[in-house]
């Protein structure tokens, strides 16, 4: 995967990217951030009742698509996972769909915005109770193991707030138990809505549970998309191998409201949220890149320019789409003809 | 037990022999079944219906959980999705609180939250009621607690020869199936079971006996009950059809209807409580479809309101309706 860079200026921690895959993570944070806003902008247009954000979770989420392997690998996003949808190659045009909730989204205009689902990309489905669906992660991967599929791995990312629940708990402990492929990135944005980290654990960091598991737990810059590349890199290259399973805590933070239903006014203080937005990792890696010559200031600006037009055709484009036809809502609940009472 | 399935004649077994035959030759015809719960391996599973399997399929098949309802269910989910036909166990229905998320929030959602994108070809297999000496946490019927959800099958089947075909059906379903076992007749209960595969229709009720004065609709340990019932009425003259449920969801609103359009009278049987059990929409089904075919008011004999039998004597008898009282309650029906 290494290439050898022919950039100059500083010496650059590449990880072993390539000066293609590095630009790709920069554009996937840009096209991110991009979305992000303008799912807030169109619900504050009143175009769409509800969007979440993932802004600040650029960098940990593009970093980990990169080590996510298309066509082998299986995602159970939350979600909070915009840049992992978009990283392991769903469309703005399907996020948008979502977001308008049009027939083109693909789960039918069911789901709130952001449950993504693609079966052939690997994506798969959710619900929005929290770490609902690590078990079924933990499931998948004993799926691979069952049919002796080395090579294959799961990445079940939560928020810190996930890993309170009983269900991280018991995915983690019997992928532990059974040696199985997947990695529980952790992405520690320290707010679960309005709880605060200190009110979800007594330890400084959730990599610290994974001795309790007796598997491997590392804590990686979630800031850094490079950082977070590595730490993801290895631990799913651990289990494709046959290593087990492994947590990987991804420190970051959340710049926007939980929701646009949300007001972080309410219980966080403007001071931090200023302070962080100081060290924004959007623009920190696209300065980083220019530094070490691997794109130059023209390229970065059309890099943006790129991802907006992108996000505005795919704005376009969707909401043209209808709306579901009303009887889809009868369709789907089991396989086949729905009938309450069978006939 | 030999690993090879007699094709012609049937054989006679028990209830828990059938559970476990099903389950045996599903695993060897078919290599993406799995069984997995708790004590299922070494041990066999608490009523041995497992027993031999972990030796003869091995650890990759037979597979020992941890002791956590939740994952039970969830990591099951996730095999399903994967496309592998796991066959999870809660050792007892009691036990199932903790996989009630992953029950109704996300296998029966999981067709329909993705608009298809992800099935959920999953059956969940457990042992519920009373009459065992089981006290509050080994005795409870849960199906009403599960009945009301869409997109989850719910089969509670009460002969061998039921319990083969349906665990079957369900196994090939491509959705969430709850599957049902009476522990009171897993071994009281005995009958002739067809060699061979063969699956029975999800959804369709069986008329056990014929009758023309009085419709009972039932399943599960009553059923037998309310059979034996209806055979002592026979010396009286009174003539009771028995429809064993056997699908709880869906409902074969078809052969409750005919029946009681013939018969006129409806008597509900079930273990589980009366407020809001299954009898309750089978009482509202029948008075919004057949109210003036009536000839008696809608009767249910049902389980007491409280939260389960108690371990002494006395109290799960008192709970547990007597196949007298299903006497009672079908002569008073008869003569009204």
């Amino acid at each position: 995967m290494a290439k050898t860079t022919t950039a100059r200026g500083p010496e650059l921690e590449r990880a072993g990217l390539s000066d293609e895959q590095l630009t790709a993570i920069l554009r996937n944070m840009l096209l991110q951030r991009q979305l992000d806003n303008r799912g807030f902008q169109l619900n504050r247009q009143g175009k769409i009742p509800f969007a979440l954000g993932s802004e600040g979770h650029e960098a940990v989420q593009s970093g980990a698509a990169m080590a996510f392997r298309r066509g082998r690998d299986v995602l159970v996003p939350y979600y909070r996972d915009l840049g992992l949808a978009l990283g392991v190659g769903m469309s703005p045009f399907e996020i948008l769909s979502s977001l308008f909730a049009r027939q083109t989204d693909r789960n039918g205009g069911r789901q709130f915005p952001n449950h993504y689902t693609n079966h052939e990309l690997g994506v798969a489905s959710i619900s929005s109770i929290i770490a609902g669906h690590c078990t079924h992660a933990t499931g998948i991967a004993a799926a691979f193991r069952y049919r002796k599929e080395s090579g294959r791995a799961v990445l079940c990312p939560t928020g810190e707030g996930a890993t309170s629940q009983g269900e991280w708990h018991e995915a983690v402990n019997y992928a532990s138990v059974h040696t199985l492929p997947i990695v529980f990135l952790v992405e520690n944005n320290q707010w679960a809505i309005s709880t605060p980290q200190t009110m979800q654990m007594r330890v400084a960091n959730v990599a610290d549970k994974a001795a309790g598991y007796g598997i491997p737990g590392t804590v990686c810059d979630g800031t850094d998309p490079v950082a977070t590349y590595r730490a993801v890199h290895a631990a799913m290259e651990r289990a494709r191998s046959g290593g087990g399973p492994s947590i990987v805590e991804a420190k970051c933070y959340r710049f926007l409201s939980h929701s646009t239903d949300d007001d972080d006014r309410t219980y966080r203080d403007r001071h931090q949220v200023e302070e962080q937005r100081k060290h924004d990792p959007v623009p920190r890696f696209e300065e980083r890149l220019i530094a070490a010559g691997i794109i130059d200031a023209a390229a970065a600006k059309k890099l943006r320019n790129d991802v907006l037009r992108e996000t505005n055709e795919a704005t376009d484009a969707a909401e043209a789409q209808p709306y579901p036809a009303p009887d889809t809502l009868y369709t789907n609940v089991v396989a086949g003809d729905y009938r309450p009472w069978q006939e | 037990m030999t690993a090879t399935e007699q094709q012609t004649g049937t054989s006679v077994m028990t209830n828990v022999e059938a559970v476990r035959t099903t389950l045996h030759d599903a695993l060897a015809r078919d290599e993406r079944v799995l069984i997995m719960g708790e004590d299922v391996g070494s041990r066999g599973n608490v009523f041995l219906i497992t027993k031999g399997f972990f030796e003869e399929f091995g650890p990759e098949r037979i597979i020992d959980t941890p002791l956590a309802e939740a994952s039970i269910v969830g990591v099951a989910i996730g095999m399903a999705m994967e496309g592998l036909r796991p066959i999870a166990e809660i050792q007892f229905a009691d036990f199932i609180y903790p996989a009630f998320n992953q029950i109704v929030g996300e296998a029966a959602k999981t067709r329909y939250r993705s608009n298809g994108d992800y099935t959920c070809p999953l059956v969940i297999r457990t042992p519920y009621g009373g009459g065992v000496r089981g006290a509050l946490s080994h005795s409870v019927s849960i199906e009403a607690l599960f009945y009301h959800v869409p997109g989850l099958t719910i089969l509670a089947p009460s002969t061998p020869a039921d319990i083969k075909g349906l665990l079957n059906a369900a196994i090939e379903c491509p959705d969430p199936v709850l599957f049902l076992e009476h522990k009171k007749t897993y071994r009281s209960v005995k009958g002739e079971v067809p060699c061979g595969y063969y699956t029975i229709p999800i959804g369709k009720a069986d008329v056990k006996k014929t009758g023309r004065d009085v419709s009972v609709v039932s399943y599960g340990y009553n059923l037998h009950q309310a059979l034996d019932a209806a055979n002592r009425l026979e010396g009286e003259g009174v003539s009771v059809e028995v429809i064993d449920l056997r699908s709880i969801r869906p409902m074969d609103k078809t052969t409750i209807l005919e029946s009681v359009r013939k018969t006129r009278k409806l008597l509900i049987i079930h273990e589980d409580n009366k407020f809001g059990g299954i009898g309750a929409e089978i009482s509202a089904m029948v008075a919004e479809e057949a109210l003036f075919d009536l000839d008696a008011p809608i009767r249910r004999l049902c389980g007491p309101d409280v939260p389960a039998m108690g371990y002494a004597l006395p109290l799960e008898e008192e709970f547990m309706i007597s196949t007298d009282a299903m006497v009672e309650a079908m002569r008073s029906l008869a003569k009204f």
